[in-house]
C-alpha cells in the first residue's frame, strides 16, 4: 500500500510585483509524491522551480489550490509540526551553514526543536556517519569544500529523521566531485532508508537517477514520467531550454550523420552496448 | 604587520588556561580588573605582576609571542610612562639635567599607571588567546542568563555574535575575490591621492554589501526552514561543564585580592 507524502492540488502563485502585474510564477499544478520515491522536478531557470519548493515548506502559500503534506493542508497552525518531519537543503552551502563548526551546525535543527542534550550527541554521531563525514565534527565551514558543506546540510536534514528530504539545486554550485560525493550519499541513504526525496535541478543527468520526474516550463507542469519516458521526448526538453546528458547528445549527433543507431541512449553505459551491437541488428 | 597583531586571536591548545570553562575565565578577568585598582604601592604592584606572570605561564603562551603581538600597546604604554615623568611636578628632585627635571612622584606614578596598564593588557589577551570567539560568546550568553528578566535579549546577541564570527570568513574570502575580479579590470586601490583611493574602494564595497544582503536573506529562510523560533524552548548542544580547577582558579583570585587588602598602603 503507497502512503502519500505530499501532494499539489491544482496550486497557482503570484509573486506581488511593485507595479501591480502579476504573472503567474506557478499556474496550475498538481502532482502527488508517494513515501519512498525520489522525484526529481527539472525546468529551465526561471520555471519557479524554487518557488514550488517554497510552496511545499510554507514559506509561501498558494493563491489558489491547497498543499499538502504528510496527508495535512499545510497552513499557519501546522507549519511547524510539518517542518520538524522534513528536511531541506538549499543551493548556497555557505548561506545556510549557521553552526560555527560542522557538529554544531548538525545539531541546529535539533536545538530549536528541544531535542535533548544525550539524545542530540548520538543523533549528530549518527547523522554525520550518513553523510561519511564523521572524521569532521570539529571542522570549521571555511576548511570545507562545498560537497562537504552539502553534505553537512543534508546530515544537519537528517538529524531530525525526517519522512522526506527537499533539495533545490543542492549540486549546482559544486565542482563535479563534489556533486558525485553528493549524490552518492543521496542514493545511498534512499536504498538504505527508504527516505523519500524531491530533488530540484535543472542537470538533467542527476534527474536520471530518480524514479519520477517532473518537468516544469513557464510555472506550468510540461508533463510527469519515468526517466525513460521523458527522455524519449528529447526534443521537447531541448525545446524548453534544459541540457541533455552528454550520452544521449552523441548518440543523437551519431544518428543525424546517419549511424544506424536504435532508440535513446541516456547513459555512457547504454551508448557503448549500444554502439558496440549496432551492427548485429543489420 | 597584522598577522602578529594577537589582539582578538585564539591559540588552541591543552594548558590549565585554555581547559578552564569560559564563564569562570570571564569572571576571572572582570574581577581582575577591579582588583588591579587596590594596587598603590611597589608591595601590591609587584604582587599584581607577579601573579599576571603565573597566570601567562599557566597558559603556556610564550612570554615573547606576548610582547611581540602587543608592541603597539606597549609604545602606548612607554608614551602614558613619559607623560607622568615630564609632568608630574611633586616630590624630590631626582633627575636635573639641563632643561629636564625628573620629580619622585613623577617616576613613582608612570611606573604604577603602566604597570597597571600593562597588566590589564596582558590578562585580556590571554582570555582572547586561550578562549575560542565561540566559547566566549557561550560564556557570555550563561553569565547574563540573570539580565534575561530586565528584557535583555541574551539568546539573540549571543546568536549574533557567533553567526557574525562564523560569516567572518566568509566574507574575508569574497572581498579577496571581489579586489582580486575588480584589479583585474584595472582598479587600483593602492595608489594614488587618498580622495582617489577612497573612490576606488566603492566598487570593492558594494558588490560586498550586495553578496552580504543576499547571504543573510538565505541564511534568514534557512533557519526558519530548520525550525528556529527564537531562544524559546531550545535546548543546548554546546553544554559549559565546570570543574575543579575553575573553582581554584577563582580561589586563587580570592587569594591575590585579599593580598592586595592586606598589603596597600
Ligand atoms: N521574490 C520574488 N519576487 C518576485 N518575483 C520572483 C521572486 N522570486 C522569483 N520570482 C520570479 O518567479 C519566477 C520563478 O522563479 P524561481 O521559482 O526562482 O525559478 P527557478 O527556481 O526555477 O529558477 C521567475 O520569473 C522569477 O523572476
Ligand atoms: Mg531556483
Amino acid at each position: 500500500m503507497m502512503k502519500e507524502v505530499l501532494s499539489m492540488d491544482h496550486v497557482s502563485f503570484s509573486y506581488q510585483s511593485e507595479e501591480g502585474v502579476t504573472e503567474k510564477a506557478i499556474d496550475d499544478i498538481s502532482f502527488a509524491v508517494q513515501q519512498g520515491e525520489w522525484i526529481a522536478i527539472v525546468g529551465h531557470n526561471g520555471s519557479g522551480k524554487s518557488t514550488l519548493a517554497k510552496l511545499m515548506i510554507g514559506l509561501l502559500f498558494p493563491d489558489e489550490g491547497e498543499v499538502n503534506v504528510f496527508i495535512q493542508k499545510l497552513s499557519e497552525a501546522n507549519l511547524w509540526a510539518i517542518r520538524s518531519r522534513m528536511g531541506f537543503v538549499f543551493q548556497n552551502p555557505d548561506n545556510q551553514f549557521v553552526g560555527s563548526t560542522v557538529q554544531d551546525d548538525v545539531a541546529f535543527a535539533l536545538e530549536n526543536n528541544g531535542v535533548p542534550f544525550t539524545d542530540m550527541v548520538t543523533r549528530v554521531h549518527e547523522s554525520l556517519a550518513q553523510v561519511n563525514m564523521s572524521n569532521f565534527h570539529d571542522h570549521e565551514p571555511h576548511h570545507l569544500s562545498g560537497g562537504q558543506k552539502q553534505r553537512v546540510a543534508i546530515a544537519g536534514a537528517l538529524a531530525l529523521k525526517p519522512e522526506l528530504l527537499l533539495m533545490d539545486e543542492a549540486t549546482s554550485m559544486l565542482d563535479p566531485q563534489g556533486r558525485d560525493e553528493v549524490i552518492r550519499v543521496v542514493e545511498e541513504l534512499k536504498t538504505k532508508t527508504g527516505l523519500t526525496v524531491i530533488s530540484i535541478t535543472h542537470d538533467l543527468e542527476e534527474a536520471l537517477l530518480a524514479d519520477r520526474i517532473v518537468v516544469m516550463n513557464k510555472g506550468k507542469l510540461l508533463t510527469t514520467g519515468t526517466p525513460t519516458q521523458i527522455f524519449a521526448r528529447g526534443d521537447e526538453l531541448e525545446a524548453i531550454g534544459l541540457d541533455l546528458p552528454f550520452a544521449m547528445k552523441v548518440s543523437r549527433l551519431l544518428r543525424e550523420s546517419g549511424m544506424e543507431l536504435f532508440g535513446e541512449h541516456m547513459t555512457e553505459e547504454e551508448l557503448v552496448n549500444g554502439l558496440w551491437t549496432s551492427h548485429f541488428s543489420k | 604587520m597584522l598577522e602578529k597583531m594577537i589582539f582578538g586571536r585564539y591559540i588552541p591548545g591543552t594548558s590549565f588556561v585554555h581547559k578552564l570553562d569560559p564563564r569562570s575565565k570571564l569572571s576571572f578577568v572582570f574581577l581582575f580588573i577591579i582588583a588591579v585598582f587596590l594596587a598603590n604601592n611597589a608591595v601590591t604592584y609587584g604582587i599584581l605582576l607577579g601573579f599576571t606572570l603565573l597566570v601567562i605561564f599557566s597558559s603556556r603562551i610564550r612570554i615573547y609571542f606576548l610582547i611581540n603581538g602587543l608592541k603597539p600597546i606597549i609604545f602606548l604604554i612607554a608614551f602614558t610612562f613619559l607623560m607622568h615623568i615630564f609632568f608630574t611636578k611633586e616630590g624630590a628632585i631626582i633627575v636635573d639635567w639641563k632643561f629636564i627635571k625628573i620629580y619622585e612622584e613623577g617616576l613613582r606614578q608612570g611606573i604604577f599607571i603602566s604597570l597597571r596598564f600593562l597588566v590589564l593588557v596582558l590578562m585580556t589577551s590571554i582570555l582572547t588567546l586561550t578562549t575560542s570567539p565561540i566559547s566566549i560568546t557561550d560564556g557570555m550568553e550563561d553569565l547574563l542568563n540573570p539580565f534575561k528578566r530586565f528584557k535583555l535579549p541574551v539568546h539573540e546577541l549571543a546568536l549574533m555574535m557567533s553567526i557574525s564570527l562564523r560569516f567572518i570568513p566568509t566574507l574575508m574570502d569574497e572581498t579577496d575575490k571581489i579586489l582580486k575580479a575588480q584589479l583585474a579590470r584595472g582598479s587600483d586601490i593602492s595608489t594614488g591621492s587618498i580622495k582617489q583611493r577612497i573612490r576606488a574602494v566603492i566598487p570593492l564595497l558594494v558588490p560586498l554589501f550586495v553578496s552580504a544582503f543576499k547571504r543573510a536573506e538565505d541564511l534568514a529562510i534557512a533557519m526558519e526552514v530548520r525550525g528556529y523560533r527564537g531562544g524559546e524552548g531550545r535546548t543546548r548542544y554546546r553544554q559549559l561543564k565546570w570543574h575543579w580547577r575553575d573553582t581554584v582558579a577563582l580561589a586563587l583570585l580570592g587569594v591575590l585580592v585579599a593580598a592586595l587588602v592586606l598589603l596597600r598602603g
